[in-house]
Protein backbone atom coordinates (compact mmCIF):
# COMPACT_ATOMS: atom_id res chain seq x y z
CA UNK A 1 0.00 0.00 0.00
CA UNK A 2 1.22 3.49 -0.75
CA UNK A 3 1.07 5.48 2.40
CA UNK A 4 0.06 9.07 2.04
CA UNK A 5 0.14 10.07 5.62
CA UNK A 6 0.55 13.79 6.01
CA UNK A 7 -0.43 16.93 7.84
CA UNK A 8 -3.00 18.93 5.97
CA UNK A 9 -1.24 22.17 6.83
CA UNK A 10 1.93 21.04 5.08
CA UNK A 11 0.24 20.44 1.76
CA UNK A 12 -0.20 23.15 -0.79
CA UNK A 13 -3.74 23.84 -1.87
CA UNK A 14 -3.22 22.72 -5.50
CA UNK A 15 -1.69 19.47 -4.29
CA UNK A 16 -4.67 18.86 -2.06
CA UNK A 17 -7.15 19.54 -4.83
CA UNK A 18 -5.29 17.33 -7.24
CA UNK A 19 -5.21 14.50 -4.76
CA UNK A 20 -8.83 14.83 -3.83
CA UNK A 21 -9.85 14.90 -7.47
CA UNK A 22 -7.78 11.81 -8.17
CA UNK A 23 -9.14 9.96 -5.17
CA UNK A 24 -12.68 11.07 -5.92
CA UNK A 25 -12.70 10.04 -9.55
CA UNK A 26 -11.29 6.59 -8.88
CA UNK A 27 -13.93 5.96 -6.26
CA UNK A 28 -16.71 6.86 -8.66
CA UNK A 29 -15.42 4.34 -11.17
CA UNK A 30 -14.87 1.63 -8.62
CA UNK A 31 -18.05 1.93 -6.63
CA UNK A 32 -20.41 4.01 -8.67
CA UNK A 33 -20.91 6.14 -5.60
CA UNK A 34 -20.91 9.89 -5.37
CA UNK A 35 -17.39 11.15 -4.93
CA UNK A 36 -16.96 11.68 -1.20
CA UNK A 37 -13.22 11.60 -0.98
CA UNK A 38 -13.25 14.37 1.55
CA UNK A 39 -14.49 12.70 4.69
CA UNK A 40 -14.24 14.08 8.19
CA UNK A 41 -14.16 12.73 11.70
CA UNK A 42 -14.66 15.12 14.57
CA UNK A 43 -13.24 14.47 18.00
CA UNK A 44 -15.65 15.81 20.60
CA UNK A 45 -16.06 14.88 24.24
CA UNK A 46 -13.50 12.09 24.10
CA UNK A 47 -15.19 10.33 21.19
CA UNK A 48 -14.77 9.97 17.45
CA UNK A 49 -17.76 11.02 15.39
CA UNK A 50 -18.96 9.24 13.44
CA UNK A 51 -17.57 6.25 15.26
CA UNK A 52 -17.81 4.18 12.07
CA UNK A 53 -17.20 5.99 8.82
CA UNK A 54 -17.56 4.36 5.40
CA UNK A 55 -15.57 5.89 2.54
CA UNK A 56 -14.65 4.92 -1.04
CA UNK A 57 -11.18 3.65 -1.88
CA UNK A 58 -8.83 6.59 -2.27
CA UNK A 59 -10.67 8.78 0.19
CA UNK A 60 -8.79 11.12 2.46
CA UNK A 61 -10.14 11.20 5.98
CA UNK A 62 -9.38 14.20 8.15
CA UNK A 63 -9.73 14.08 11.90
CA UNK A 64 -10.14 17.33 13.85
CA UNK A 65 -9.66 17.50 17.59
CA UNK A 66 -12.27 19.83 19.06
CA UNK A 67 -11.59 18.91 22.70
CA UNK A 68 -9.63 20.94 25.23
CA UNK A 69 -7.41 17.92 25.70
CA UNK A 70 -4.94 16.42 23.20
CA UNK A 71 -5.74 13.15 21.48
CA UNK A 72 -4.13 10.83 18.94
CA UNK A 73 -5.47 8.81 16.01
CA UNK A 74 -3.71 5.46 15.92
CA UNK A 75 -4.55 2.46 13.77
CA UNK A 76 -4.98 -0.68 15.87
CA UNK A 77 -3.17 -2.66 13.16
CA UNK A 78 -0.31 -0.19 12.73
CA UNK A 79 -1.52 1.24 9.38
CA UNK A 80 -1.49 4.89 10.43
CA UNK A 81 -0.47 6.86 13.49
CA UNK A 82 -0.86 10.55 14.17
CA UNK A 83 1.36 12.59 16.39
CA UNK A 84 -0.37 14.11 19.38
CA UNK A 85 -3.12 16.47 18.19
CA UNK A 86 -3.98 19.40 20.46
CA UNK A 87 -7.14 21.51 20.23
CA UNK A 88 -8.15 22.22 16.60
CA UNK A 89 -5.20 20.23 15.21
CA UNK A 90 -5.94 17.95 12.28
CA UNK A 91 -4.66 14.64 11.00
CA UNK A 92 -5.30 13.21 7.55
CA UNK A 93 -4.80 9.82 6.02
CA UNK A 94 -5.64 8.59 2.54
CA UNK A 95 -7.07 5.10 2.28
CA UNK A 96 -5.83 3.46 -0.93
CA UNK A 97 -7.00 -0.02 -0.16
CA UNK A 98 -10.41 -1.48 0.69
CA UNK A 99 -10.78 -2.87 4.17
CA UNK A 100 -11.77 -2.14 7.72
CA UNK A 101 -9.41 0.05 9.72
CA UNK A 102 -10.06 0.11 13.47
CA UNK A 103 -8.29 2.87 15.37
CA UNK A 104 -8.13 4.44 18.81
CA UNK A 105 -6.64 7.29 20.80
CA UNK A 106 -3.42 5.95 22.31
CA UNK A 107 -3.70 8.44 25.20
CA UNK A 108 -7.33 7.62 25.98
CA UNK A 109 -7.72 4.07 24.68
CA UNK A 110 -11.41 3.94 25.56
CA UNK A 111 -11.84 6.17 22.50
CA UNK A 112 -12.19 3.88 19.49
CA UNK A 113 -13.43 4.24 15.92
CA UNK A 114 -13.46 2.48 12.59
CA UNK A 115 -12.98 3.48 8.97
CA UNK A 116 -14.57 1.13 6.46
CA UNK A 117 -13.08 1.54 2.98
CA UNK A 118 -15.01 -0.05 0.11
CA UNK B 1 -17.63 23.61 55.46
CA UNK B 2 -21.02 23.39 57.14
CA UNK B 3 -21.81 21.03 60.00
CA UNK B 4 -24.34 19.34 57.81
CA UNK B 5 -21.65 18.52 55.30
CA UNK B 6 -19.44 17.25 58.11
CA UNK B 7 -22.18 14.94 59.27
CA UNK B 8 -22.74 13.73 55.76
CA UNK B 9 -19.06 13.01 55.25
CA UNK B 10 -18.74 11.29 58.62
CA UNK B 11 -21.74 9.20 57.80
CA UNK B 12 -20.40 8.28 54.38
CA UNK B 13 -17.06 7.41 55.87
CA UNK B 14 -18.84 5.22 58.37
CA UNK B 15 -20.63 3.52 55.49
CA UNK B 16 -17.38 3.10 53.68
CA UNK B 17 -15.68 1.61 56.71
CA UNK B 18 -18.50 -0.82 57.29
CA UNK B 19 -19.07 -1.78 53.73
CA UNK B 20 -15.54 -1.71 52.40
CA UNK B 21 -15.99 -1.66 48.65
CA UNK B 22 -19.68 -0.85 48.38
CA UNK B 23 -19.99 0.83 44.99
CA UNK B 24 -22.95 3.02 45.83
CA UNK B 25 -21.24 4.22 48.98
CA UNK B 26 -18.13 5.09 47.14
CA UNK B 27 -19.99 6.80 44.35
CA UNK B 28 -21.51 9.02 46.99
CA UNK B 29 -17.99 9.82 48.14
CA UNK B 30 -17.52 11.72 44.94
CA UNK B 31 -19.33 14.57 46.60
CA UNK B 32 -16.14 15.03 48.59
CA UNK B 33 -14.28 16.61 45.74
CA UNK B 34 -12.77 19.82 47.00
CA UNK B 35 -13.27 19.02 50.65
CA UNK B 36 -10.65 17.88 53.08
CA UNK B 37 -10.32 14.72 55.09
CA UNK B 38 -7.84 13.38 57.58
CA UNK B 39 -7.12 9.71 57.30
CA UNK B 40 -5.28 7.77 59.94
CA UNK B 41 -4.52 4.12 59.51
CA UNK B 42 -3.85 1.95 62.51
CA UNK B 43 -3.26 -1.74 62.07
CA UNK B 44 -5.19 -1.71 58.84
CA UNK B 45 -8.29 -0.16 60.40
CA UNK B 46 -8.90 3.26 58.94
CA UNK B 47 -10.10 6.00 61.20
CA UNK B 48 -11.18 9.16 59.54
CA UNK B 49 -12.78 12.47 60.17
CA UNK B 50 -13.44 15.53 58.14
CA UNK B 51 -10.97 18.26 58.84
CA UNK B 52 -11.72 21.87 59.39
CA UNK B 53 -9.49 24.86 59.87
CA UNK B 54 -7.04 24.31 62.67
CA UNK B 55 -6.99 20.56 62.41
CA UNK B 56 -4.47 20.78 59.68
CA UNK B 57 -1.64 21.66 62.03
CA UNK B 58 -2.65 18.96 64.50
CA UNK B 59 -2.66 16.32 61.83
CA UNK B 60 1.02 16.82 61.27
CA UNK B 61 2.10 16.82 64.91
CA UNK B 62 3.83 13.75 66.24
CA UNK B 63 4.36 12.31 62.80
CA UNK B 64 7.79 10.91 62.19
CA UNK B 65 7.95 12.44 58.77
CA UNK B 66 5.66 13.77 56.14
CA UNK B 67 5.65 14.16 52.40
CA UNK B 68 3.34 15.93 50.00
CA UNK B 69 1.71 14.56 46.87
CA UNK B 70 1.04 16.94 44.02
CA UNK B 71 -0.41 15.91 40.70
CA UNK B 72 -1.53 16.86 37.24
CA UNK B 73 0.18 20.23 36.88
CA UNK B 74 -0.45 20.06 33.08
CA UNK B 75 2.10 22.77 32.36
CA UNK B 76 1.29 24.27 28.96
CA UNK B 77 -2.49 23.95 29.31
CA UNK B 78 -3.99 27.37 28.55
CA UNK B 79 -7.70 26.80 27.95
CA UNK B 80 -10.52 28.61 29.82
CA UNK B 81 -10.64 25.98 32.59
CA UNK B 82 -7.35 27.53 33.79
CA UNK B 83 -5.42 29.94 31.56
CA UNK B 84 -2.50 30.14 34.03
CA UNK B 85 -1.47 26.72 35.32
CA UNK B 86 1.99 28.02 36.24
CA UNK B 87 0.39 30.43 38.73
CA UNK B 88 -1.67 27.71 40.40
CA UNK B 89 1.35 25.39 40.62
CA UNK B 90 3.22 28.21 42.33
CA UNK B 91 0.31 28.62 44.78
CA UNK B 92 0.54 24.89 45.49
CA UNK B 93 4.26 25.22 46.22
CA UNK B 94 3.59 28.23 48.47
CA UNK B 95 1.01 26.12 50.28
CA UNK B 96 3.57 23.35 50.75
CA UNK B 97 6.11 25.84 52.06
CA UNK B 98 3.53 27.09 54.55
CA UNK B 99 2.82 23.68 56.09
CA UNK B 100 3.42 23.58 59.84
CA UNK B 101 5.50 20.45 59.43
CA UNK B 102 7.75 20.76 56.39
CA UNK B 103 7.56 17.70 54.16
CA UNK B 104 10.74 15.71 53.59
CA UNK B 105 10.04 15.34 49.91
CA UNK B 106 7.38 15.64 47.23
CA UNK B 107 5.71 13.03 45.06
CA UNK B 108 4.41 14.15 41.68
CA UNK B 109 1.92 11.63 40.33
CA UNK B 110 2.15 12.62 36.70
CA UNK B 111 0.84 14.84 33.94
CA UNK B 112 3.67 17.16 34.84
CA UNK B 113 3.35 18.66 31.36
CA UNK B 114 0.37 19.01 29.06
CA UNK B 115 2.15 18.09 25.81
CA UNK B 116 5.50 16.56 26.86
CA UNK B 117 7.37 19.62 25.64
CA UNK B 118 10.82 20.32 27.12
CA UNK B 119 9.90 23.89 28.01
CA UNK B 120 6.84 22.64 29.90
CA UNK B 121 8.96 20.27 31.98
CA UNK B 122 11.47 23.10 32.46
CA UNK B 123 8.79 25.41 33.86
CA UNK B 124 7.60 22.80 36.34
CA UNK B 125 11.16 22.02 37.44
CA UNK B 126 11.77 25.74 37.90
CA UNK B 127 8.64 26.29 40.01
CA UNK B 128 9.33 23.22 42.13
CA UNK B 129 12.80 24.57 42.92
CA UNK B 130 11.06 27.13 45.14
CA UNK B 131 9.66 24.32 47.31
CA UNK B 132 11.22 23.85 50.73
CA UNK B 133 11.47 20.13 50.03
CA UNK B 134 14.22 19.62 47.47
CA UNK B 135 13.63 15.99 46.53
CA UNK B 136 10.79 15.33 44.12
CA UNK B 137 9.87 11.82 43.03
CA UNK B 138 7.98 11.59 39.75
CA UNK B 139 5.94 9.07 37.85
CA UNK B 140 4.72 9.92 34.35
CA UNK B 141 1.19 10.68 33.27
CA UNK B 142 0.03 9.98 29.72
CA UNK B 143 0.64 13.64 28.89
CA UNK B 144 4.33 13.23 29.75
CA UNK B 145 5.06 10.42 27.30
CA UNK B 146 3.42 11.72 24.12
CA UNK B 147 4.91 10.89 20.72
CA UNK B 148 8.22 9.46 21.95
CA UNK B 149 6.95 6.62 24.12
CA UNK B 150 8.38 8.27 27.21
CA UNK B 151 11.97 8.59 26.02
CA UNK B 152 12.43 12.26 26.94
CA UNK B 153 10.59 11.78 30.23
CA UNK B 154 12.95 8.96 31.11
CA UNK B 155 16.02 10.99 30.20
CA UNK B 156 14.90 13.80 32.47
CA UNK B 157 13.29 12.02 35.42
CA UNK B 158 14.20 8.35 35.17
CA UNK B 159 17.93 8.25 35.82
CA UNK B 160 17.58 5.85 38.72
CA UNK B 161 14.51 4.10 37.40
CA UNK B 162 13.98 0.72 35.81
CA UNK B 163 12.17 -0.09 32.58
CA UNK B 164 9.81 2.68 31.52
CA UNK B 165 10.45 4.65 34.71
CA UNK B 166 9.41 2.52 37.68
CA UNK B 167 11.45 2.39 40.90
CA UNK B 168 11.29 1.98 44.64
CA UNK B 169 12.99 3.61 47.61
CA UNK B 170 12.87 3.53 51.39
CA UNK B 171 12.35 6.40 53.80
CA UNK B 172 12.48 5.82 57.54
CA UNK B 173 11.07 2.34 57.32
CA UNK B 174 8.40 3.08 54.72
CA UNK B 175 8.79 1.43 51.32
CA UNK B 176 7.74 3.58 48.36
CA UNK B 177 6.99 2.13 44.93
CA UNK B 178 6.57 4.40 41.89
CA UNK B 179 4.78 2.68 39.00
CA UNK B 180 4.21 3.56 35.35
CA UNK B 181 0.77 2.71 33.94
CA UNK B 182 0.48 5.13 31.01
CA UNK B 183 2.43 3.36 28.26
CA UNK B 184 1.49 0.73 25.67
CA UNK B 185 -2.21 1.27 26.26
CA UNK B 186 -4.37 -1.14 24.29
CA UNK B 187 -7.35 -0.08 22.20
CA UNK B 188 -10.47 -0.18 24.34
CA UNK B 189 -8.43 -0.75 27.49
CA UNK B 190 -7.44 1.08 30.65
CA UNK B 191 -4.11 1.97 32.23
CA UNK B 192 -1.51 -0.79 31.98
CA UNK B 193 1.46 -1.87 34.09
CA UNK B 194 2.65 -4.70 31.87
CA UNK B 195 4.37 -8.00 32.60
CA UNK B 196 7.91 -6.70 32.98
CA UNK B 197 6.96 -4.14 35.59
CA UNK B 198 4.77 -6.59 37.51
CA UNK B 199 7.63 -9.08 37.61
CA UNK B 200 9.95 -6.40 38.93
CA UNK B 201 7.41 -5.40 41.57
CA UNK B 202 6.92 -8.95 42.80
CA UNK B 203 10.68 -9.24 43.36
CA UNK B 204 10.90 -5.76 44.84
CA UNK B 205 8.53 -6.52 47.73
CA UNK B 206 9.49 -10.17 48.24
CA UNK B 207 12.11 -9.66 50.95
CA UNK B 208 10.18 -7.01 52.90
CA UNK B 209 8.71 -7.66 56.34
CA UNK B 210 4.92 -7.80 56.46
CA UNK B 211 4.97 -4.96 58.93
CA UNK B 212 6.67 -2.60 56.46
CA UNK B 213 4.30 0.21 55.53
CA UNK B 214 3.98 0.41 51.75
CA UNK B 215 3.17 3.47 49.67
CA UNK B 216 2.46 2.86 45.99
CA UNK B 217 2.13 5.82 43.66
CA UNK B 218 1.18 5.91 39.98
CA UNK B 219 -0.67 8.26 37.68
CA UNK B 220 -3.86 6.41 36.66
CA UNK B 221 -5.82 5.00 39.60
CA UNK B 222 -4.92 1.40 40.49
CA UNK B 223 -8.56 0.72 41.28
CA UNK B 224 -11.64 0.86 39.09
CA UNK B 225 -12.81 4.40 39.77
CA UNK B 226 -14.83 4.64 36.54
CA UNK B 227 -13.69 2.37 33.72
CA UNK B 228 -16.19 3.99 31.34
CA UNK B 229 -13.87 7.01 31.33
CA UNK B 230 -10.72 4.94 31.44
CA UNK B 231 -10.24 5.61 35.14
CA UNK B 232 -8.65 2.36 36.15
CA UNK B 233 -5.74 0.03 35.37
CA UNK B 234 -6.27 -3.27 33.58
CA UNK B 235 -3.69 -5.31 35.49
CA UNK B 236 -3.71 -3.53 38.85
CA UNK B 237 -5.21 -6.58 40.61
CA UNK B 238 -1.96 -8.44 39.99
CA UNK B 239 0.08 -5.62 41.53
CA UNK B 240 -2.20 -5.48 44.55
CA UNK B 241 -1.97 -9.24 44.99
CA UNK B 242 1.76 -8.83 45.70
CA UNK B 243 0.86 -6.43 48.52
CA UNK B 244 -1.72 -8.60 50.30
CA UNK B 245 0.71 -9.72 52.98
CA UNK B 246 1.43 -6.18 54.15
CA UNK B 247 -0.46 -4.65 57.05
CA UNK B 248 -0.46 -1.11 55.75
CA UNK B 249 -0.68 -0.21 52.07
CA UNK B 250 -1.46 3.26 50.78
CA UNK B 251 -2.05 3.77 47.05
CA UNK B 252 -1.75 7.34 45.78
CA UNK B 253 -2.91 8.29 42.29
CA UNK B 254 -3.76 11.34 40.21
CA UNK B 255 -5.27 11.50 36.71
CA UNK B 256 -8.89 12.16 37.70
CA UNK B 257 -8.31 15.66 39.13
CA UNK B 258 -10.47 15.11 42.19
CA UNK B 259 -10.34 13.45 45.58
CA UNK B 260 -11.64 9.91 45.88
CA UNK B 261 -10.94 7.30 48.48
CA UNK B 262 -11.60 3.66 49.01
CA UNK B 263 -10.53 1.20 51.67
CA UNK B 264 -10.24 -2.45 50.79
CA UNK B 265 -8.75 -4.67 53.47
CA UNK B 266 -5.36 -3.26 54.37
CA UNK B 267 -5.23 -1.00 51.34
CA UNK B 268 -6.25 2.64 51.32
CA UNK B 269 -6.69 4.13 47.87
CA UNK B 270 -6.58 7.87 47.48
CA UNK B 271 -6.57 10.18 44.47
CA UNK B 272 -5.30 13.75 44.58
CA UNK B 273 -6.62 16.93 43.09
CA UNK B 274 -4.80 18.59 40.22
CA UNK B 275 -2.90 21.84 40.53
CA UNK B 276 -4.22 22.84 37.08
CA UNK B 277 -7.94 22.22 36.52
CA UNK B 278 -10.77 20.11 37.95
CA UNK B 279 -12.49 17.28 36.11
CA UNK B 280 -16.13 16.28 36.50
CA UNK B 281 -17.38 13.59 38.83
CA UNK B 282 -17.71 10.26 37.03
CA UNK B 283 -20.62 10.21 34.64
CA UNK B 284 -21.66 13.73 35.60
CA UNK B 285 -20.61 15.22 32.25
CA UNK B 286 -20.39 14.19 28.61
CA UNK B 287 -16.69 13.51 28.98
CA UNK B 288 -13.89 13.65 31.53
CA UNK B 289 -12.54 16.83 29.93
CA UNK B 290 -11.52 19.92 31.92
CA UNK B 291 -14.35 21.33 34.00
CA UNK B 292 -14.92 25.04 33.64
CA UNK B 293 -15.92 26.70 36.88
CA UNK B 294 -16.22 30.37 37.79
CA UNK B 295 -12.73 31.86 38.24
CA UNK B 296 -13.31 32.53 41.93
CA UNK B 297 -14.10 28.83 42.52
CA UNK B 298 -11.18 27.37 40.63
CA UNK B 299 -8.62 27.28 43.42
CA UNK B 300 -11.04 25.60 45.80
CA UNK B 301 -11.05 22.63 43.40
CA UNK B 302 -7.26 22.41 43.09
CA UNK B 303 -4.95 21.25 45.83
CA UNK B 304 -2.22 19.21 47.44
CA UNK B 305 -2.18 16.11 49.64
CA UNK B 306 -0.06 16.13 52.79
CA UNK B 307 0.80 12.64 54.05
CA UNK B 308 2.06 12.04 57.58
CA UNK B 309 3.64 8.86 58.82
CA UNK B 310 3.79 8.05 62.51
CA UNK B 311 6.55 5.64 63.45
CA UNK B 312 5.46 2.58 65.38
CA UNK B 313 1.79 3.09 64.67
CA UNK B 314 1.96 2.21 61.02
CA UNK B 315 -0.18 5.23 60.53
CA UNK B 316 -0.49 7.37 57.49
CA UNK B 317 -2.60 10.46 57.80
CA UNK B 318 -3.70 12.03 54.54
CA UNK B 319 -4.73 15.65 54.55
CA UNK B 320 -6.08 17.22 51.38
CA UNK B 321 -6.05 20.96 51.23
CA UNK B 322 -7.25 23.12 48.41
CA UNK B 323 -5.53 26.17 46.98
CA UNK B 324 -8.41 28.48 47.86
Amino acid sequence: MTKRNMWVGVLTVPMMIAMLLLAGSSSVKANEQPATANAEVKIDNFSFGPQTLTVPVGATVTWTNRDDIPHTVVSTDGVFKSKVRDTDDKFSYTFDKAGTYPYYCSIHPKMTGKIVVQ
Amino acid sequence: MTDKKHDLIDQKLQDLNNDGVDRRGFLKCMAWAGTGLVWTMSGGIPVSRAFAKGMHQNAGKGGDFSFVQISDSHMGFNKPANPDVAATLQVAVDKINGLAKPPEFLLHTGDISHLSKPEQFDTVDQILKSASAKDVFFVPGEHDVLDDNGKSYLERYGKNAKGAGWYSFDKKGVHFIGLVNVLNLKSGGLGSLGGEQLEWMEKDVKGLKHSTPIVVFAHIPLWAVYPEWGWGTDDSAQALAYLKKFGSVTVLNGHIHQIMQKVEGNVTFHTATSTAFPQPQPGKADSPGPMKVPAEQLRSLLGITDVNYVLGQHSLALVDSNLG
